[in-house]
């Protein structure tokens, strides 16, 4: 082709600009005027100066840990079951047996529900007049409603773990079952030939294989449940409230004053998924090469 | 496995996928269902004539979720497709900086970079409207889109657009005749869950719409936990079609092979 090479290049700029503008100019844009607001700078309330006060004021308050310490503790516990479910989830759909297309479809159905539907449809069984309860009164275990344990608002925050799991086991466990498929089963049957044991092909075949999968996905998981607004003010304690639903309460507030605290909030929150996605890298690099895996 | 095991495993999934979908067919039948029955005692439309009248402004809803799920999935493809193809297909200086700001808003938070924006989008007067509701899906939309059609195009061969390039075909006619007609079954999925992605959205849309673009999640949110489940459970039906309907597009698919839903997953 005689184009030449700046043409080219132009070409692929002007493919790429539209992203860009959306993932640079809105994304990136609003992070900056975002990171403005917490240091201060507000002039729609009449603030000007730049002050890293705010960030102070969250930093020396107790109720800042614990709500960080709380919201990092629901992302922690539901990546952790949601991979620990998925990944025997995601061995047991790889065989093919009769209705093995229907138990594929159906640890399919999550993926696409949006995740009030299935808070609601939690709240619903999990209440303590909810289906559960119901069921266990019937059987006669119990006759009043106070006496199931309350799962929803509760400290442990039972009902938002179920809808995490709910929705990222079929998510973390579809990610590693394509990978098991691609795999296919040449490399176990190769090791089982040299005399590999069970655990020997999973240890040293198959966990390598995978385990780039699912660390990936329960990153996505992780930083996803750590931010997360709606399900912990829906399901949720109030009291140490997670970040994301503290940090945006206080936006919605009508006094602009709380504004930049909001921002230093959601800023501390945007620093602290950063340094778990490093932590996370090197985590996954050591993991692999532990494994026996690149 | 044995065959018991192997039931056990297929009626397992199926009670826990369909229980919390189950549940909520029956409560917007349900005129009076107290505890501790295990079926409503008395069984009625009225939550689902409440959500067909005027007055549950669903209908408005449905109508603004559509429009805004539809601006978000076509300006998707307008940003995301040329964008996929030159990441797939050509190698260029800075592709590994594009490709990391790809992955940036799926694992950074969007509280801070949705509330920087609604400043801006005071200024530019689109805050609380539609259009700046449509903007701010973008960011998580186009992102999914490119992802999904990077992997398209990475299977994707020019020779065949060469060729009709040579025997005169014009730039249109080559996309519309060659290169839309291969990448249209991924494209449609592609589209289907960025429809998706927009249709879910609740925090964006309440600080950017502030209120004012009222979504069908707007509307269902504040029932989620109330005292009247027969409507939320019926709105939540509403809510949920457009997600079955996928599957059903979806599911067709499956039979060339499981877990095609593989690759399209989001938290």
């Amino acid at each position: 082709m005689g184009r030449p090479e700046w043409w080219e290049r132009l070409k692929i700029l002007l493919m790429l600009l539209p992203a860009l503008l959306v993932l640079v100019g809105l994304f990136s844009g609003g992070l900056v005027v975002g990171l403005g607001q917490s240091l201060g700078y507000l002039p729609a309330a009449g603030l000007h100066s730049v002050t890293l006060q705010h960030y102070v004021d969250l930093l020396v308050e107790d109720a800042f840990w614990q709500s960080l310490w709380v919201t990092f503790s629901l992302a922690f516990t539901s990546t952790l079951l949601s991979t620990l479910v998925a990944v025997p989830c995601a061995f047991l759909l790889r065989d093919t047996f009769r209705g093995s297309r229907l138990v594929n479809f159906l640890f399919q159905v999550p993926i696409p529900i949006p995740h009030l539907v299935v808070a609601f449809g939690v709240v619903t069984l999990v209440a303590q007049s909810g289906m559960l309860a119901r069921l266990l009164a019937s059987l006669g275990w119990l006759s009043e409603p106070s006496q199931f344990p309350a799962l929803v608002f509760d400290r442990a925050g039972v009902a938002i773990q179920l809808v995490y799991l709910w929705k990222e086991i079929p998510f973390i466990g579809l990610v590693v079952l394509a990978v098991l498929q691609n795999v296919g089963p040449d490399y176990e049957a190769l090791a089982q030939t040299l005399g590999a044991t069970r655990w020997q092909r999973f240890r040293h075949v198959l966990l390598p294989l995978i385990l780039p999968a699912i660390l990936s996905t329960s990153m996505i998981v992780f930083a996803f449940v750590f931010a997360s607004y709606e399900i912990p003010l829906l399901l949720g304690v109030r009291f140490p409230t997670p970040l994301p639903v503290w940090s945006i309460q206080l936006y919605r507030d009508p006094d602009l004053s709380l504004r930049p605290g909001a921002m230093a909030i959601g800023v501390l929150l945007t620093l602290f998924s950063i340094l778990w996605l490093v932590a996370y890298r090197r985590l996954m690099r050591y993991a692999l090469r532990a494994s026996g895996g690149r | 496995m044995s065959s018991f095991w192997r039931g056990s495993l297929v009626g397992g999934i199926g009670v826990v996928v369909g229980l919390p979908l189950l549940v909520q067919v029956i409560w917007s039948f349900a005129f009076r269902w107290y505890f501790p029955d295990l079926l409503p005692s008395e069984w009625g439309l009225h939550a689902w004539r409440y959500v067909f009248s005027d007055s549950s402004r669903v209908g408005e809803a449905l109508l603004t979720s559509l429009g805004i799920g539809l601006a978000v999935s076509l300006l998707s493809i307008g940003i995301g497709m040329p964008a996929a193809r030159a990441l797939a297909l050509h190698d260029f200086p800075g592709k590994g900086l594009v490709e990391w700001l790809l992955l940036v808003p799926i694992v950074v938070p969007g509280v801070v970079a949705t509330m920087g924006i609604h400043l801006v989008f005071i200024h530019l007067r689109v805050a609380d409207t539609s259009l700046g509701v449509v903007l701010v899906h973008l960011i998580p939309a186009v992102p999914y889109m490119i992802l999904v059609m990077v992997s398209v195009f990475a299977n994707y061969d020019t020779a065949l657009e060469e060729t009709a390039r040579t025997l005169g075909a014009n730039a249109v006619r080559v996309f519309w005749f060659v290169t839309l007609p291969a990448i249209l079954p991924g494209l449609l999925v592609a589209t289907l869950f960025t429809f998706l992605i927009s249709w879910s959205q609740y925090v964006t849309t309440l600080l950017i719409g502030g209120g004012r673009v009222i979504t069908l999640s707007m509307l269902l949110f504040p029932l989620i936990g109330g005292s009247n489940n027969a409507t939320a459970a019926a709105i939540s039906l509403v809510f949920v079609a457009p997600a079955l309907l996928a599957l059903g597009f979806t599911a067709r698919s499956l039979a060339k092979g499981p877990s095609v839903l593989g690759g399209l997953g989001r938290p």
